[in-house]
């Protein structure tokens, strides 16, 4: 059977967050649990998490994470890590040997910087430096994947139930300001690792649920600037696309929403002139990244995330609050599990924006 | 007679039972096939005469008049086919060169009809566009690569001019003496009245027609026929000409009689003159001419309008998209082989230029590659027949799509293809006062409409069939085509997988 990668693979998916806007940490046990209720939302062919705040004690390095095929496509990306990267730390990332997840390749996690005087020849930041570095990894090694690379945050996912690849990965003892999570339910996948959810390009993290229709006309658009779509899934591509509008072109995440899940025309002639001209402006501009068909989507970012429906909304997601916490889930029933007290439970409407900020200086 | 003879292409049957001799026939045709026999009370026909317009066979009250094809045919021969030898009998009788109308009607592949749309079934919904908001706006014209924020962080309009398109089609260059007075009145009202555009063409735009500007596409040909400063300001957008589909590598010829009354004022060239467009613009021979032409046009017009480059498709079609969205042109309009035309030599008609469908993936891609596809919107033409064709070039790349043949057909062209004559019977292509009458502006508009806002159902049932409800996410998403009878190699230049992949 073919990788993603090498054909599309529609999926439907269960998802689910939790943040505390005061940055308190949480261990991952609880957004595991709220993957439970959703069990058959998933089908054991993908699940993962990612979580913010883990890596306090090198929080200025970049973590990636790395699945390996063989010893051999480890030493080749090694080498290319050393001659690109000062690599400041290289472990193994801990995981439990359950009968549940099976087949694991080799999991590495390496805390690196760019060499200044690399940044300086090349004339460009540093996350546009990481982010070539693993585009290049990514294509061209082959046997090596980099499925996580930001700072003091970490993707981890796996082929298996959501609640399985938590105990796995021992996220019990990582301790986040904010987690997301990821069930996925493939259509026809041949249980590839790296094919599973969350994606993550720096700091920015998707996990989604739904096929968009507009994949081919987003997927084009964005690989004019850089960006190379290798799992061919719309996770992949809607995080290019938040990359590019956030990082590169400086959008907020209001603007964002905007253009991903812009409103109709009918309701953009309704608007004040100022507001009007605003999303006139944005909706034509980038109108080959609006995204259409089924999604919702968590983006997480450092210090906070944003959730996000399709602007028909034709996938469930709802959004409660506890005290300093805010949930967001496609159930309502996941957030029950995390905080049986939650209020302000409501469903957001299609392309209604939720950000959730953590205070600044509590991250 | 003799050596000389061609036995005529068409034949008329007339059913004597039904014909009641009322002679409509004899005054609709312009061709005078038809005459009153007045001995023998009936009406009889010259065969030699007729181009099979239907203009009798549609107004005959009785039905008593059809146009067969003439059964009488040279010895057959796979080489040498009827159509060749009687080429070479008119050549050899005339000495001049063949003159053809309309589009390229050689069986070369028709790409549209060999891919396939894709629709949503299980794994997302499929949108019904009776119950959900169904989107086909949209914007033609540069954007910018970046945004620009003013001191308190507000985004700065930095949009050139756009086009505005309720649908994805317009109505392309047909000029003013190629058509009559009544044939641009209707598409200017149609236009109009659909939010959308319809193109003066190289003949310049009659002074009744300034009223519609705001759905004018006005054009800059070769032989710059009535281009003045009045009429590059009295549109919403300039095309500057390069190539046409049907007739690459040359310009265009109206002959002098149709150069009569308002079509010679409006081109300001005499009466009677023929009007022939040299076959390059002599202050283009080369892409940094092209950019000065572009931007005098858009110092003449105060930078307030975007500036279209028409050309035709022809081999390198690619690499000139990527020279022309370089040059500053807002928009590129590429005219496939089967594009339509007034009067163009059979020869060019008919072997010069490549298919649209080949042209249009060659140049999305290219201009992609590139990082340029946003610098430019792309409009193609020649020839779009229906809503499934304007989806499948959106799908493959295209902003949106140029129509003229279809919109000739809506008023009333049977597709004779003998434009070249000026004896249009409908009243079309023709600049004979009492031909012209024959199109009522009110019922070939109102046609258009009819014709335009059906594609727009169409269009939007089948975006709906696959999960979408806004042409911007159709435009380049060739997962949603599949081809099928194509080789590997056309299947890759199409960038498209096959049917069952």
């Amino acid at each position: 059977m073919k990788l993603e990668g090498q054909i599309r693979i529609p999926s439907g998916c269960a998802i689910s967050a939790v943040i505390s806007k005061d940055g308190n940490r949480m261990n991952g046990e609880k957004i595991i649990e709220s993957m439970k209720p959703m069990h058959d939302r998933s089908n054991g062919l993908g699940g993962g998490f990612a979580a913010y705040g883990i890596y306090p004690e090198h929080k200025e390095q970049y973590a990636l994470h790395i699945f390996f095929d063989s010893i051999s496509a480890r030493e080749e990306c090694e080498h290319l890590l050393r001659k690109s990267f000062e690599v400041v730390k290289d472990e193994s990332i801990k995981t439990r040997t359950i009968p549940e997840i099976t087949d694991e390749p080799i999991i590495r996690r390496y805390f690196v910087s760019p060499l200044n005087s690399v940044l300086t020849a090349l004339q460009i930041d540093e996350k546009e430096y990481v982010v070539r570095i693993v585009t290049k990894i990514n294509i061209e090694l082959k046997g090596s994947y980099v499925f996580s690379c930001g700072k003091n945050m970490g993707a981890f996912k796996a082929v298996g139930f959501p609640e399985d690849v938590g105990r796995f990965y021992c996220l019990d003892e990582y301790e986040a300001y904010s987690w997301t999570a990821h069930g996925r339910y493939p259509t026809n996948t041949p249980g590839w690792w790296g094919g599973a959810h969350p994606f993550a390009l720096l700091d920015y993290t998707i996990v989604h649920n739904g096929e968009i229709s507009s994949y081919d006309a987003n997927r084009r658009f964005i690989e004019m600037y850089g960006y190379k779509c290798t799992l061919q899934t719309d996770t992949e591509v809607i995080t290019y696309i938040a990359d590019y509008l956030l990082r590169r072109q400086k959008l907020t995440l209001e603007e964002m929403a905007s253009v991903v899940a812009a409103p109709f025309w009918q309701t953009i002639d309704k608007k004040c002139p100022e507001e009007r001209e605003r999303l006139n402006y944005l909706r034509t501009v980038f109108s080959s990244l609006l995204v259409t068909g089924p999604f919702s989507i968590i983006l997480g970012f450092e210090g906070g995330l944003m959730a996000l429906n399709d602007r028909l909304k034709l996938r469930s997601m709802v959004v409660g609050e506890k005290d300093d916490k805010v949930y967001i889930a496609s159930e309502e029933a996941a957030i029950r599990v995390m905080e049986p007290d939650a209020q302000n439970i409501y469903a957001p409407a299609g392309g209604e924006p939720v950000i959730v900020k953590v205070k600044e200086g509590k991250f | 007679m003799g050596i000389e003879f061609i036995y005529p292409e068409f034949e008329v049957v007339r059913n004597q039972n039904r014909c009641i001799g009322c002679r409509v026939c004899e005054r609709q045709c312009a061709n005078e096939v038809h005459t009153y026999d007045a001995d023998g009370k009936v009406i009889i026909s010259d065969d030699a005469k007729c181009v099979n317009c239907q203009r009798c066979v549609s107004l005959c009250p009785t039905r008593a008049i059809k146009i067969v094809k003439s059964d009488c045919r040279m010895r057959e021969n796979a080489n040498w086919a009827d159509d060749t030898i009687k080429e070479i009998y008119k050549q050899a009788n005339s000495g001049g060169v063949l003159l053809s109308s309309m589009g390229n009607p050689k069986p070369f592949p028709v790409y549209w009809d060999k891919i396939l749309i894709n629709a949503s079934q299980v794994t997302n919904p499929p949108i019904d566009p009776l119950r959900e908001p169904m989107e086909t706006k949209v914007f033609l014209g540069k954007k910018p690569d970046s945004i620009e924020r003013d001191e308190n962080g507000k985004l700065i309009n930095n949009l050139s001019p756009q086009l505005k398109l309720e649908l994805p089609v317009m109505f392309s260059a047909m000029s003013y003496g190629s058509i009559s007075y009544n044939a641009h009145k209707s598409l200017a009202l149609a236009a109009q009245q659909l939010g959308i555009y319809y193109n003066t063409g190289e003949g310049g735009l009659h002074e009744d027609f300034y009223v519609y500007g705001e759905n004018t596409i006005v054009q800059v040909a070769s032989g710059r026929f009535g281009v003045h400063d009045d009429y590059l300001n009295a549109g919403a957008a300039v095309e500057i000409k390069m190539g046409q589909g049907a007739k690459p590598g040359i310009g265009g010829h109206l002959p002098g009689t149709k150069i009569v009354g308002d079509v010679s004022h409006t081109r300001m060239i005499p009466e009677g003159s023929d009007a022939i467009s040299p076959a390059p613009h002599h202050d283009i021979y080369s892409i940094e001419d092209l950019r000065q032409l572009v931007y005098s046009l858009k110092e003449a017009t105060q930078y307030k309008k975007p500036v279209i480059v028409k050309v035709a498709a022809v081999h390198n079609i690619a690499a000139i998209a990527s020279g022309i969205a370089r040059s500053g042109a807002d928009i590129i309009a590429i005219d496939g082989f089967r594009g339509g035309t007034g009067a163009a030599p059979t020869r060019i008609r008919d072997n010069v230029g490549i298919p649209i469908e080949l042209a249009l993936a060659a140049c999305d891609q290219r201009l992609r590659e590139e990082g340029i596809r946003n610098q430019v919107s792309l409009v193609v033409g020649g020839s779009i027949r229906s809503a499934s064709d304007v989806v499948k070039a959106i799908a493959l790349g295209a902003d949106a799509c140029y129509v003229a043949t279809a919109a000739l057909l809506a008023m009333g062209c049977h597709l004779c293809r003998t434009c070249q004559t000026g004896k249009c019977n409908w009243g079309i292509a023709t600049q004979n006062p009492e031909l012209v009458k024959r199109l009522n502006p009110e019922i070939g508009s109102q046609r258009l409409v009819n014709l335009m806002t059906a594609w727009g159902h169409e269009i939007k049932e089948l975006m709906g069939g696959m999960g979408i409800n806004s042409i911007e996410t159709l435009r380049g998403n060739r997962l949603m085509l599949r081809g099928i009878n194509l080789t590997e190699k056309e299947l890759e230049i199409l960038g498209i997988s096959h049917a069952g992949e």
